[in-house]
């Protein structure tokens, strides 16, 4: 009997060091042998240094749509910012439902100090103050709200936009929380509905009809006017500024494009870059 | 059994009562839908059969193709070009959501919640 306990405590403890220690031993050889299978057998895997390195500076590679917003031409033309907000909001049946809270904002004004939080100090020159600034989506290289979706609504297109596929949206708000601009709205009732006085939220004489309403909610953004682009259109917002140069748009990545013409010769901002969202809307002050 | 006299036909009534509504219709499937064919056109985009069972699978693949990737290709049958698009491609043809859409939808009980955002081709609200 007591051999007997002696060998079943040996054999278990022996199992019981090798049962620990094999998986170790097993990972190592594995991790010394991996990579250079891989690489001959998966292409795939063989590009991934590359990938990592990517992350690092952005490659200029494929279209990246951008923007140049003129803050000089705005200051000089009293009225123009709203003329652009208003062509954008009839364009898109952007709802007003009358309640700051509630506002759906697609593309907006505000003070020096919300739109450049970190570049505001308390000796910045009056005239400055005083300008609104015309701030909407910044399509951003690296999007924090594409990152966080959990249903792929909000997605980067080929060309850069930062577009969203109102099907797909299920109102979770995670890309509000996301979103370091403030550059999203959730529709916390029916666009097509009516305020208490009998008000339409969207004019019903000015809808357009070639592009759908949304539905309550469901959360929306500018979307860089992606169906005129598809149509050959400008931006709503650009052809409302036609003529004074106020908004220039264009590729970010091709070096003879207008914008890039721009930005060369001009000094230009973006809003909080420093949250490495790598927005593509240019500010010259 | 207690008051079986009452029990028995009172359970025959109920059976007759229930399965009235069956045995009515029994073999009939109501009156059948009869969508209204756009005037003029001969052709739509797939054939009808296709149509008539999967228009929803080619509008969501269609929304895909033109958001997804970009690709607003025209879609040509016959000689006319069509936009991959529910309201600027189906709805230039299929002019009226009540004589069209709804007479299927509403037939099969189906609500599908296009319209929530989508404009009908006769949009009055």
């Amino acid at each position: 009997m007591d051999k007997k306990r002696r060998k079943f405590l040996k054999i278990a403890g022996l199992s019981t060091i090798a049962g620990l220690g094999a998986p170790a031993v097993f990972n190592q050889l594995v991790k010394g042998e991996l990579p250079g299978l891989a690489n001959a057998s998966d292409p795939q895997h063989g590009a991934e240094p590359q990938h990592g390195s990517e992350q690092v500076e952005a490659a200029p590679t494929g279209i990246r749509l951008g923007m140049v917003i003129d803050q000089r031409v705005f200051a000089a033309n009293k009225g123009l910012g709203q003329k652009c907000i208003d062509a954008c909001h009839l364009t898109h049946n952007v709802p007003n439902f009358g309640n700051p809270k509630d506002e759906i904002k697609w593309i907006w004004e505000t003070g020096y100090e919300n739109a450049f939080p970190y570049s505001s100090h308390n000796l910045v020159s009056d005239k400055i103050h005083a300008q609104k600034f015309l701030v909407l989506c910044n399509h951003c290289d690296s999007p924090p709200c594409v990152r966080v979706c959990p249903t792929k609504a909000t997605f980067k297109a080929d060309d850069g936009k930062v577009i969203m596929d109102f099907h797909r949206c299920i109102g979770c708000r995670f890309c509000m929380a996301a979103c370091p601009y403030g550059a999203r709205s959730f529709n916390w009732r029916d666009p097509r509905g009516k305020d208490e006085k009998g008000r339409d939220f969207i004019d019903r004489a000015t809808y357009n009809k070639d592009f759908p309403t949304r539905m309550r909610g469901v959360v929306e953004k500018c979307n860089f006017c992606a169906e005129r682009l598809g149509h050959g259109l400008d931006p709503a917002c650009v052809e409302a500024a036609a003529g004074t140069n106020g908004i220039i748009y264009g590729d970010l990545n091709d070096p003879n494009s207008a914008i890039r013409r721009v930005l060369a010769s001009n000094y230009t901002i973006q809003r909080k870059a420093a949250t490495g969202t790598k927005p593509s809307i240019f500010y010259i002050v | 059994m207690y008051d079986g006299n009452k029990v028995i036909p009172g359970l025959i009534i109920f059976v007759a009562l229930m399965a009235f509504p069956v045995l009515k219709n029994m073999g009939n499937a109501g009156p059948i839908p009869k969508p209204e064919k756009p005037e003029g056109v001969k052709e739509c985009v797939k054939p009808v059969q296709f149509m008539r069972t999967s228009h929803m699978v080619l509008v969501n693949d269609w929304r895909d193709e033109v958001l997804r990737d970009g690709n607003r290709k025209k879609v040509t049958v016959a000689g006319v070009e069509y936009d991959k698009s529910l309201m600027l491609g189906c709805l230039n043809c299929h002019k009226d959501k009540k004589k069209f859409c709804d007479e299927c939808h509403t037939y099969t009980a189906v609500t599908p919640y296009c319209w929530d955002c989508h404009f009908p081709p006769k949009e009055t609200l």
